[in-house]
């Protein structure tokens, strides 16, 4: 158990830092000179598709590749038992026993395991000729019964996926702080809740997976110029597989066209396409078709809530919950079952709940395999918390506002430790919701709604949606999971230094994809070293080559702003100090007395004497005689510096420990209106109110807040993957799959609280993913605007159909699926089940 | 080994420049554009016409450029994000995605600006319900739209 120490320095709003610096990315992407996945070509290469199952679950009873090598233009075909002859070991597993046993090569071997499972892989002279070849790869299969159910996939008889585990339960664990049994006990009130499902869906990044991967005969050596956005996971997994060491397997990446999560899922693919390319001979060019992508990529967790129990008093304090929640991995393990111990990061959410109980099971099934979506686990999480808080609102007859208020961690409660071990750093979540509120003129919309009465055709809801987004992990939380695994901690590398001529050059260990890495890094630079950030040149992308990366390195779980800044910040102070140095000598004067201003280093007390950043560099690159030894040995004017959080290991046994860094929060509230004929909800109000601690670039954040809520609007009304019972995907196109569009969209009102972090070396709390509140938010209003109908909103996605059968659910006679006991003066006397 | 009557002629003019080729009867225009000629600024993120990062200008029309065929474009003028800017000097259209923070990954983008000056040459003033409009055959993941619609109210503005 550890309370983390606020650091010593945080970095002050300089010249950049805190300004909406106007982004450097922008001058080419405007003009379409953005270098993509599928701008990088190679001499010789081929192109590759994969050959994929029609089945949820079925048997290979054989491939026959005859017809697709006929084919002029084809260079080579490789199916799953190939593949698996060419590894050395299958992936490298997360799970402990018994799932620790999945057998999984880069294709499919023996079985599918969901409809879109890639049994081969071919590799022609042109896009269309090998997609024509794929076509001719002739595959008979023997279908078996397919689970698609979460639930279901647990019990004893249900099909099995992976024979050696014996079973498709993944992982099971409880979590169990506090002592909820004494608090539902003790309770005034228990509010019980049969089911609460928070489907599937995905953000989509507009570009798909791509590569050019080339086994190269010559040196052995496999580079991946794709855009995997955590390339040494990536990396780690393959490795051993591919039997390549990792200073033989090379990744880099360039622009990429948003990833969302979705593109850490991408590592099994990248592993075929280079045995495929190690076959033929020849760099593989891949591009993913979006139906691919919808079938395959990734999804993000689907996870269904049995069972749960909240224990609430008579004056709104909610002692805490217990829940049975079972999480939905898909076919394969794919970053899976780290998911069931991300959440925990957020285990009470917003609110100063002391007993928290979860049975926690993942189980796999016959549906694409899950990655970490944006909001990875703790989105799921967050909202189960808020359907809880809004339902015992709904329930008791509790104010949605005042309940929340009085249950939020306060202000003053700040570090705050949760039940296991997390320390929530700063905020302040009453202030946030009370600006949310003004925005969307929550007062006004009230009086609005009680004047609108029935038969109207519209009933008016205000919705609130709390959430957290943490950042920056501790990996050692992979050990609450498999005790067995060697992870901790967490961090990231950057390199900053000056060039022949002075220049500054900034290398990273990120994949951006759209989070403006390139601009803000040079803010953080330009203010450290005392010039202007025009002068700061970031390189774009990630690349192996630069050395300029740990295992952690990539972008993903709302981490760069702490991660990847204090890095470029600390690789910087320490360029500075050898520029301060090396100008004292050439200046013949003190260090403290060196100040540095727009690339020039000047003796405070008398500005004629100076040397510009060009002087500096020629001392140490080309004219080191003039140097003494020891400034010659200490100086290279080449830092490199590793930002490590102050992390400690978690206790397995215990399911605790500072799982996380950062915590940002963003609380949003909304107006909906819907029409009782026929379920339509339409966003007549939307506001935002995000707290990331000091904003490095304050646009930039505004512009990841207005991002995130878009796609969580999406989910909440318009996104989800569904499968039939036979598994088949019903969405795999942008037909069914309907991506919000600028129609769909309202205006997003914004407003941003500053509550610097004192754990990070620049007050920054990572942000980006967001934490889903939109959906949050929307199942609170229609839970409001439905206030009269008994209804209960407990699905996260809302669309038309599934809204209209709320509305008229009291007429439908439908068990509510809610039951609240309470205790008057000691004794157990109602109980009111809605029927 | 190449049949005939798969492969088409055709000239085809690109931001004001003349190109002859030979096209497979069934290659895209997209793919012709990227991958015969090189032009990468226009991107693929679906194969159903439905996300709009194909986006180019075909004989003075919006058009998706992986819903015609390159053979369909024999006689044409076609306008490209490459041809947008002039000598590297942005646009207002351009230069206000840029201030207003109208881009995050960039890959939406070409198709965005292509949809956003082929609005602002037909409606001079277009309020926020008729840009949202004009842009929804334009998926894009990364912004939620809000910087989108103030770019090209702040394009509309300073061309006014």
């Amino acid at each position: 158990m550890t309370t983390t120490a606020p650091t010593e320095t945080p970095l002050e709003t300089g010249r950049y830092v805190g300004q909406n610096v106007p982004r450097v990315e922008d001058r080419r992407l405007l003009q379409g000179q953005g270098e993509f996945a599928d701008d990088v070509w190679m001499h010789r290469q081929g192109y590759a598709h994969f050959v994929r199952s029609p089945h949820a679950h079925a048997r290979i009873v054989s491939i026959d590749v005859r017809r697709a090598l006929e084919l002029d233009g084809v260079y080579a075909v490789l199916t799953g038992a190939e593949a698996k002859e060419m590894c050395q070991v299958p992936f490298f597993q997360i799970a402990p026993e018994p799932a620790g046993q999945i057998e999984e090569y880069p294709l499919a071997v023996d079985k599918v395991r969901y409809h879109g499972d890639a049994v081969a892989v071919v590799l022609a002279e042109t896009r269309e000729l090998a997609r024509d070849a794929a076509g001719l790869v002739d595959v008979e299969y023997e279908p078996l019964p397919a689970v698609v159910d979460t639930v279901a996939a647990a019990e004893a008889d249900a099909p099995l996926l992976h024979e050696q585990v014996g079973t498709n339960v993944a992982w099971h664990g409880t979590y169990d702080w506090g002592d909820i049994d004494w608090a539902l006990e003790n309770a005034d009130h228990v509010v019980e809740i049969d089911r609460l499902h928070f489907h599937r869906f995905s953000s989509t990044p507009l570009e798909c997976n791509g590569a050019v991967v080339n086994w190269d005969p010559g040196t052995d050596t496999v580079t991946v110029s794709s855009n995997n956005q955590m390339p040494m996971f990536a990396s780690m997994v393959i490795g051993p597989t591919l039997g390549v060491p990792s200073n033989r397997l090379l990744f880099n990446t360039r622009d990429i066209g948003g990833a969302f999560g979705i593109k850490i899922g991408s590592y099994p693919q990248i592993a075929a396409l280079a045995l495929l390319s190690r076959k033929a001979g020849r760099p593989v060019k891949w591009t993913e078709y979006r139906t691919d992508h919808m079938l395959s990529a990734g999804h993000g967790n689907e996870r269904v809530f049995l069972d749960t129990k909240v224990a609430v008093m008579r004056d709104g304090t909610i002692l805490g919950f217990k829940t049975r929640a079972f999480d939905d991995a898909g076919g394969y393990l794919h970053y899976e079952p780290l998911g069931a111990v991300i959440w925990s990061q957020v285990c009470c959410g917003c609110y100063r709940f002391k007993h928290i109980q979860v049975d926690y099971t993942e189980t796999l099934t016959n549906k694409c395999p899950t990655v970490p979506n944006r909001g990875y686990s703790r989105l799921q999480h967050l909202w189960l918390i808020e359907r809880i808080v809004d339902i015992v609102a709904h329930e008791l007859g509790f104010d949605p506002v005042a309940l929340r208020k009085q249950n939020y961690v306060q202000p003053d409660d700040y570090p705050y430790e949760t039940p296991n071990g997390c320390v929530y750093d700063s905020g302040d979540l009453p202030r946030s919701l009370d600006i949310a509120l003004e925005l969307i003129g929550a007062e006004r919309w009230r009086q609005r709604q009680r004047e609108l009465g029935r038969g109207s055709g519209k009933r008016i809801g205000i919705g609130i949606g709390s959430t957290l987004d943490s950042g920056t992990n501790n990996f050692g939380q992979a050990r609450i999971i498999n005790p067995e695994l060697p992870f901790s901690g967490n961090g990231e590398a950057a390199y900053v230094k000056l060039d022949l001529y002075g220049e500054v050059n900034v290398n990273l260990g990120t994949t951006p994809q759209g989070q403006s890495h390139e601009t803000t890094a040079a803010q953080v630079v330009a203010d450290v070293l005392g010039v202007s950030h025009e002068m700061v040149h970031v390189t774009a992308g990630f690349d192996q080559r630069n050395n300029t990366y740990v295992a952690f390195s990539g972008t993903y779980a709302s981490q760069f702003a702490v991660t990847g800044l204090a890095a470029a910040q600390g690789a910087a102070e320490k360029l500075r100090k050898e520029i301060v140095e090396l100008a004292a000598f050439a200046l013949q004067a003190d260090a403290d007395e060196i100040e540095i201003e727009d690339g020039t280093c000047y003796v405070r007390s008398d500005r004629e004497r100076a040397i510009p950043f060009i002087g500096i560099a020629n001392l140490v690159y080309s004219n080191n005689a003039v140097l003494p030894m020891e400034l010659r040995d200490r100086y290279s004017l080449n830092c490199r510096h590793v930002y490590v959080p102050p992390f400690q290991v978690p206790d397995p046994a215990a399911k605790r420990g500072n799982l996380t860094l950062t915590y940002a929060s963003q609380i949003h509230a909304c107006v909906v209106e819907i029409d009782e004929e026929t379920g339509e909800v339409a966003i007549l109000e939307y506001a935002a109110v995000d707290d990331c601690g000091r904003r490095i670039n304050p646009k930039i954040v505004e512009g990841q807040v207005h991002g995130a809520t878009a796609l969580g609007l999406g989910a909440a009304l318009y996104e989800a993957f569904e499968y039939d019972e036979d598994g088949q995907l019903q969405q795999a196109s942008f037909y069914d799959y309907h991506a919000i569009t600028a129609l769909d969209t309202p205006e997003i009102k914004t407003a941003d609280i500053e509550s610097p972090s004192p754990f990070t070396p620049n007050g920054a709390k990572g942000m980006g993913e967001g934490g889903g509140a939109p959906l949050h938010a929307i199942c609170s209003a229609i839970q409001d605007a439905l206030s009269d109908e008994d209804a209960v909103v407990s699905d996260s996605h809302n669309p038309w159909e599934r809204v209209w059968r709320l509305v008229h659910s009291g007429e439908r006679g439908e068990p509510r699926g809610v039951v609240v006991s309470s205790r008057d003066g000691g004794e157990s006397v109602s109980s009111r089940d809605g029927s | 080994m190449v049949e005939a009557g798969t492969v088409q002629a055709i000239e085809v003019t690109i931001n004001g420049e003349k190109h002859e080729a030979t096209v497979p009867a069934r290659q895209l225009l997209v793919h012709f554009l990227r991958d015969s000629l090189g032009m990468k600024g226009t991107h693929i993120g679906c194969d159903t016409g439905s996300c709009g990062a194909c986006t180019v200008i075909v004989d003075g029309r919006l058009t998706k450029s992986c819903m015609m065929l390159a053979a369909q474009a024999d006689g044409a003028e076609i306008e490209t994000i490459e041809g947008v800017a002039q000598n590297g000097e942005l646009t207002p259209v351009q230069k206000a995605f840029h201030e207003q923070h109208g881009l995050q990954c960039g890959y939406c983008t070409p198709g965005l600006v292509m949809a956003a000056t082929f609005l602002l040459r037909r409606n001079a003033e277009p309020t926020e319900e008729e840009i949202r409009r004009a842009i929804r055959g334009n998926i894009c993941r990364c912004t939620g739209y809000m910087n989108i619609v103030k770019s090209i109210a702040s394009a509309a503005g300073e061309a006014a």
